[in-house]
């Protein structure tokens, strides 16, 4: 799967994006996350307060409940702040 | 219509670009980078989005302003890449054969783009570079038009 970051996410992680083998015991942004955070301190840093983060799911907005697939893409940012 | 791109716009020339015969209300909403906020100078800003997603949900902003109201024709561009103060961010315009439909439909295209358009701002200031935080207002600005949903 894709996985997307932006604004400040990007900066802390490092990287604009990535492709991943979704883990088996991954079924949902929520539990994408805490895999995510085991990766290294920038990821923790990033998603440490996920009020600030907001997720879309093949570009749509979407919930830490929403179920993942391999054939997804997945991308974090921040509130929008266009206009 | 819809266009993300890094060029400048030519507000004048859209305009008349989408005047017609059925026209009788052009409304307009021109976005621009400001130099200052409150005490504190600004530089310039950088407008990241997301290529795709960024398309995606402004098509599906403008498909609701079109269902909502009798719009001749509809027009949204939204720049990104560095931005000096002065230079135009956003551009809406609505065309319709009155001018209520026109207004309301512009005010209701920008409400809605600012807050569910994936673009973000990253503002030059003296103390270093700085990303805006989302305004609570401009939730409630968005949120205000689920409340009159046609």
């Amino acid at each position: 799967m894709k996985l997307l970051y932006f604004a400040w996410l990007k900066q802390k992680i490092g990287i604009g994006e990535e492709d991943i083998a979704l883990p088996d015991d991954v079924a949902t942004i929520a539990g994408l996350v805490d895999w995510l955070k085991t990766r290294g301190p920038g990821y923790g840093e990033a998603l440490a307060d996920l009020s600030a983060v907001r997720f879309a799911v093949n570009q749509d907005f979407a919930k830490l409940d929403h179920p993942l697939t391999e054939e997804d893409e997945v991308a974090f940012f921040p509130p929008v702040t266009g206009g | 219509m819809i266009w993300v791109q890094r060029e400048d716009f030519d507000v004048g020339a859209e305009m008349a670009a989408m005047s017609g015969k059925n026209v009788g209300a052009l409304a307009s909403f021109t976005g621009l980078v400001r130099g200052s906020d409150g005490d504190a100078a600004i530089g310039a800003m950088t407008l990241e989005h997301y290529p795709g997603m960024t398309e995606k949900k402004l098509a599906e902003i403008e498909a609701e302003a079109r269902r909502r109201w009798p719009l001749e024709d509809c027009l949204v561009i939204h720049r990104y890449g560095r931005l000096e103060p002065g230079e135009g961010i956003v551009l809406v315009i609505t065309a319709s054969s009155h001018r209520k439909a026109a207004l309301e439909s512009c005010a209701f295209l920008i409400d809605w783009l600012k807050t569910s358009a994936p673009f973000w701002k990253l503002e030059e200031r003296d103390a270093g570079q700085e990303w805006v935080e989302a305004r609570a207002s401009d939730d409630q600005a968005a949120e205000k038009w689920v409340a009159t949903k046609k």
